[in-house]
């Protein structure tokens, strides 16, 4: 691979992760120390009047929407609201609806989301999922996370083996799982499972990872070794979390965008959003007042 | 707004008599179950008392006799296995790729939905139609092939893999043979310029003498052929013997045992691929999976159980079925094992459904012994579809 779609960096490696590992390292890059200015990098997906339908029912009108990179940005809302729908379209998971329709202009960088002649499969290459409820393959832990680079590339095995065990480490979950690789995938926990698949989203080398509600089927220890997870990989990676839990978009991300009833209320800084909302209806669903 | 109750002055039923009414129910249940037992029980108890004491050695070694103590059933059971395991080998492609495209394939517009409507209309109902129908489709459609080659011999139509020779027989008890150009070549006169072959198909001199020649000495008996002698004409097919029309043969039979397993084989993959939770689909699809991509790697090793399962059903259905075989190769004198895909054939059931057309009461001995016999291959295909099944679903479950 001369290109490569992993993580790369000039100074770290994997041995200052895990300072008794002698096997050759894998780059990858560092984590951050320091906390992040949510307002320094480009916006990574450019949304402008997004409107997108099932059928007839209009589910979100006139979207406009900023997504910076590499931050986490949380969307909020009632149900029904339009924010997993919004969500599904960035990487064209709708597709597979025959009903579901979008217009709009929506760009990672210079590729157009929406357009019928974009290849999705690199799209979803580069934009990856993770799912409300745990979905691993029913195969081996192994061979779960060796799916996505099995599809996109060609490795020898112990290449592919140094990307299982990066992809495991990176998701927090390699030490439970180590020295069961091959065992079936279905046999680990509720909150081991979700972490296998977003150890197995992160092998394909993503630059934007979406979470469609991914605690929201988990107990709250689980939760909070994913919300640990998401706060580690924020600078690696541009993360898109829906969530019906205020609390968790609060801890966890930089970025909260309200929805209602498919339009965008408001827009912005977590802090901002959450102490001081521009908007009497996000003041309303902050406090509890519906939804 | 009066405070009268919508419930005032309805009439309760007694709970007890809905009680003795459950009760007759389930009563009436259990006897038509234990009827039904029943019948199974005493068919099979007097199929057993018939059988068993037939079911020999000499029953599954030998071949067709007219005695019925040295008849054999050993040329169906070679029949059964070429005919069954070649409709298989061709419906199980066809049937599993025809499954896929119906269920994973959905088409985006009007006009492949209709398409798709089309097809499925036909599966589900050429599932139910009488087997017999199909043994008359493949009687016009493959063994006659519509008439498109006006024969149903096939030495008329198109063939590779087979040599015609007129046979002579000589003086010397031996047969000479020799190599026409065609089924339609004109008789071999014998000359001394022919090409002749002995049995083995060695080159040998003949020694042609008319009426008014002396006789042949000691050691021209065994190549001495009269000038006036008639031979007769026989034909030598190879393994990879191939013709049109398909005629009467292995490869006919298959292709109209595919006909009647085809929609249940479709139907029963269908169902399997169905059962395969859609979120392992969204899960492969949101890596970035072509279509072709998931099906190969995620929903078709989900659903192999169930599939498996249909297949293994619908071909022990396939082994069963006498009707289109019937119509297909009739009642013939098989003697010997199917030597190539055309080759005429029997099965079991057949052999079986002949048996029991003759008089003798112990050829009705030995068909109940072929009836065990099917149905030892059948319960051991049933378990074995279930054993499969078991391991496929044990290690990822």
């Amino acid at each position: 691979m001369t290109q490569s779609a992993y993580p790369q960096s000039d100074n770290a490696t994997m041995a200052e992760l895990d300072p008794t590992d002698s096997r050759k390292p894998v780059p990858m890059r560092t984590l951050a120390a320091k906390p992040v200015d949510p307002e320094s990098s480009g916006p990574a997906i450019r949304m402008k009047n997004l409107n997108a339908w099932y059928g007839d029912f209009q589910a979100l009108h006139d979207v406009t929407l900023d997504i910076p990179a590499n931050r986490v940005t949380s969307f909020i809302g009632p149900s029904g609201c339009g924010k997993s729908t919004l969500l599904r379209w960035l990487n064209r998971m709708n597709d597979t609806i025959p009903s579901a329709k979008a217009i709009g202009d929506v760009r990672l960088g210079d590729t157009d989301l929406l357009a019928r002649t974009t290849d999705v499969v690199d799209l979803r290459r580069r934009i990856g999922i993770v799912f409300q409820r745990p979905n691993p393959f029913p195969k081996t832990i192994f061979d779960n996370v060796a799916f996505g680079p099995r599809l996109h590339t060609r490795m020898t095995k112990s290449q592919l083996h140094d990307v299982v065990e990066w992809s495991l480490r990176k998701a927090a979950v390699w030490e439970e799982v180590k020295d069961r690789l091959k065992s079936p995938a279905l046999g680990l926990s509720g909150g081991q499972q979700q972490r296998l698949c977003i150890a197995r989203a992160i092998a394909v080398g993503p630059e934007v990872l979406l979470m469609d509600e991914p605690c929201s089927a988990l107990d709250p220890a689980s939760t909070l070794a994913i919300e640990d997870l998401i706060f580690e990989l924020r600078n690696q990676y541009t993360i898109v979390i829906v969530t019906h839990n205020m609390q968790q978009a609060a801890r966890c991300s930089d970025q909260t965008a309200f929805f209602f009833e498919g339009k965008l209320i408001e827009a912005g800084l977590t802090t901002g959003v959450f102490t001081k909302p521009k908007r009497k209806q996000t003041e309303d669903y902050i406090s509890g007042k519906f939804g | 707004m009066s405070d009268k109750s919508p419930f005032d002055g309805v009439e309760k039923r007694a709970s007890e008599g809905r009680s003795l009414l459950d009760l007759q129910f389930k009563f009436f249940c259990i006897s038509v179950a234990a009827v039904s037992v029943l019948i199974l029980v005493g068919l099979m108890t007097s199929i057993l008392l018939q059988g068993i004491p037939n079911l020999t050695w000499t029953l599954l070694i030998s071949g067709p006799e007219p005695n019925p103590s040295e008849a054999g059933i050993r040329p169906a059971i070679f029949g059964t296995l070429w005919v069954c395991s070649l409709c298989a080998l061709l419906t199980l492609p066809i049937g599993l790729a025809t499954a896929i495209l119906l269920e994973e394939y959905q088409p985006r517009n009007s006009i492949g939905r209709f398409f798709y409507s089309i097809i499925q209309l036909n599966v589900t109902n050429l599932a139910g139609v009488p087997s017999v129908v199909y043994g008359i489709l493949g009687l016009t459609a493959f063994v006659s092939m519509f008439g498109l080659f006006k024969t149903q011999d096939r030495d008329n139509g198109y063939e590779i893999g087979v040599r015609y020779y007129d046979q002579f027989f000589s003086d010397g008890e031996r047969s000479i043979m020799v190599p026409v150009a065609s089924s339609d070549s004109p008789v071999t006169k014998p000359s001394k310029e022919m090409l002749s072959l002995d049995s083995e198909l060695n080159s040998v001199d003949v020694f042609i003498y008319g009426l008014d020649d002396p006789a042949p000495t000691e050691s021209q008996l065994p190549y001495a052929i009269m000038d006036d002698s008639e031979p007769g004409r026989i034909s030598k097919k190879s393994w990879y013997y191939f013709s049109l029309p398909l005629g009467r043969g292995v490869l006919t039979g298959a292709l109209t045992l595919m006909l009647v397993v085809l929609p249940v084989i479709i139907i029963s993959s269908q169902e399997a691929l169905r059962a395969v939770p859609s979120s392992l689909r969204a899960g492969a699809l949101g890596l970035g999976a072509t279509r072709w991509q998931v099906v190969w790697n995620v929903t078709l090793p989900a659903a192999l159980p169930g599939i498996m399962t249909g297949a293994i059903l619908a071909m022990s259905r396939a082994i069963g079925e006498t009707a289109p075989i019937l119509i297909i190769a009739g009642i013939v004198y098989i003697s010997r094992a199917p030597q190539n895909l055309m080759d005429d054939f029997t099965v079991m059931p057949l052999q079986v459904y002949n048996w029991i057309g003759r008089p003798q009461p112990e050829f009705h001995g030995i068909a109940a012994a072929g009836i065990i016999l099917l149905l030892i291959i059948l319960l051991s295909f049933n378990a074995v579809a279930v054993l499969i099944r078991y391991k496929l679903q044990k290690p990822l479950s």
